[in-house]
């Protein structure tokens, strides 16, 4: 009898545990710009996979904890994964049929508009960053995309989550 | 879908407003903070894990010569706090004369780095003392060269400084030389902050020493901030252009000194007769100075 309902749920926790470690493990100066952002691939990978469990509450909760451990204002990543796990909604189908390529660019486009969402918040704040070099994130993790979406499935599959 | 969405942009908006308007949400923070500590341990250990693996794969020969080298330095150091503890009597004496108010000498005790806020644009280090351990927000911090920063947030077991050159931080200096007033801004970047706000007239040259006031209540008065790098004064201006290099490592160092603020009963006392540091004086401020490293390199 196949089990019904969440299985391996442990599984997801456990990889948003892991992009957060990456989040804020120390990197030398000059490479702190070109750190991705690993709490956002990871959940876009997770809302193309499991549509009905990863969403919009999520994002909201991932982005609290993110904005606590980052400093920065209460709510400034909670709004860009907010919107980036409602983009991502909008366009698994599409995306679950795209070549890891074309889902390598709209992973792209999704992380600049997360960035972009930050800038604004931090706007607000005060603080900003030097020029375009707000952007080199989501060209990071465009790169990266490809390593977390198959290490991601792999995993997935091999634990059986749904 | 839509209804979750609506709920989540509320959220979203009402705590953007919360913590950017009011700042009413410091407790929350705390409480996550306190949750996120352990995250921050994680990260930290593959650097501990390559510090560990310096400290014990080293040669015989460098262990020897770098106690050697750290002996000579211990030497030099404690010599010269020695001269320091009769200036710091004869000053008492001095203010008693003056009918100032008396020196009073601040307590520091040693917090280790555990992480680095990861936004480049934020300049913050997560420490790993908290309110437990008697961090109050706004409490100052110093290292081996000079200030630091602040406490801007404090959870059970960790705390959150600001460093002096985020963007968002201010601080009342004066210049060693001469004692003109100015204020250092962060800047953003870690190896310059801005004086702003200096006129063109005003007596400051490059290679001066910028120390805090101690105007504003917030830092106590005499610890190195920055030296002035870069003056550029503009006729067509108002104000020069002053840059400054902070004399801390900020973006080295590993363990810094928390100040608690001196209460009375430790106010340095003007010595007994004639120009002499008394006993208790010298070896207090030898002792006083030394961390308590101990306990705290055995944390996990």
């Amino acid at each position: 009898m196949v089990q019904e309902g969440a299985h391996g749920y442990w599984l997801i926790i456990a990889s948003f545990l892991v992009a957060y470690v990456l989040a804020v493990i120390p990197m030398p100066q000059w490479l702190l710009w070109a750190r991705p952002e690993w709490v956002a691939l990871t959940l876009i990978y997770w809302t193309i996979a499991l549509p009905h469990r990863v969403g919009i509450l999520t994002g909201l909760v991932l982005g609290i904890i993110l904005d606590a451990l980052e400093g920065a204002v209460l709510g400034q990543n909670a709004f860009a994964l907010v919107v980036v796990a409602l983009l991502s909604l909008t366009l698994y189908q599409r995306l679950r049929v795209f070549s890891i390529l074309q889902q390598a660019g709209t992973v792209f486009v999704l992380l600049g508009i997360n960035q972009l969402v930050c800038q604004w918040v931090q706007n607000l704040e005060g603080v900003g960053s030097p020029g375009l070099l707000f952007l080199l994130p989501a060209v990071s993790g465009a790169l990266l995309w490809p390593v977390v979406f198959y290490t991601l499935r792999r995993l997935r599959r091999y634990f059986m989550v749904n | 879908m839509g209804l979750r969405l609506l709920l989540a942009v509320f959220v979203v908006v009402g705590l953007i407003i919360a913590d950017l308007r009011f700042n009413s949400l410091e407790s929350t923070r705390s409480v996550l903070d306190t949750l996120g500590a352990p995250i921050y341990w994680v990260a930290d250990l593959p650097t501990r894990f390559g510090e560990w693996g310096e400290l014990h794969i080293q040669s015989r020969a460098r262990a020897l010569e770098e106690n050697e080298r750290l002996t000579l330095e211990n030497l030099v150091l404690q010599g010269r706090s020695q001269q320091m503890a009769a200036l710091q009597a004869e000053n008492v004496r001095l203010r008693a004369l003056l009918n100032s108010t008396a020196l009073l000498r601040d307590d520091v005790r040693v917090a280790e780095v555990l992480g680095v806020s990861p936004d480049p644009v934020r300049h913050q280090l997560v420490l790993n003392k908290g309110e437990l351990d008697g961090v109050f927000v706004g409490q100052p911090i110093i290292d081996a060269d000079g200030l630091v920063g602040q406490i801007v947030e404090v959870s059970a077991a960790t705390s959150r400084a600001l460093l002096i050159t985020d963007a968002t931080h201010s601080i009342p200096v004066q210049v060693n030389r001469n004692g003109v007033r100015a204020i250092a801004e962060g800047t953003g970047s870690l190896g310059s902050l801005e004086v702003r706000h200096v006129s063109a007239t005003t007596d400051i040259q490059v290679g001066d020493l910028l120390e805090t006031s101690g105007l504003g209540g917030r830092f106590p008065g005499g610890y190195p901030v920055a030296v002035v790098t870069v003056i550029e004064r503009d006729p067509g201006k108002l104000f020069a252009h002053v840059l400054a290099k902070p004399s801390a490592a900020l973006d080295r160092s590993r363990h810094v000194l928390l100040i608690f603020a001196s209460q009375d009963s430790r106010r340095i006392e003007p010595a007994s007769g004639p120009l002499q540091a008394t006993p208790e004086t010298t070896t207090d401020a030898i002792e006083d100075k030394t961390p308590d490293a101990t306990p705290d390199t055995q944390e996990p």
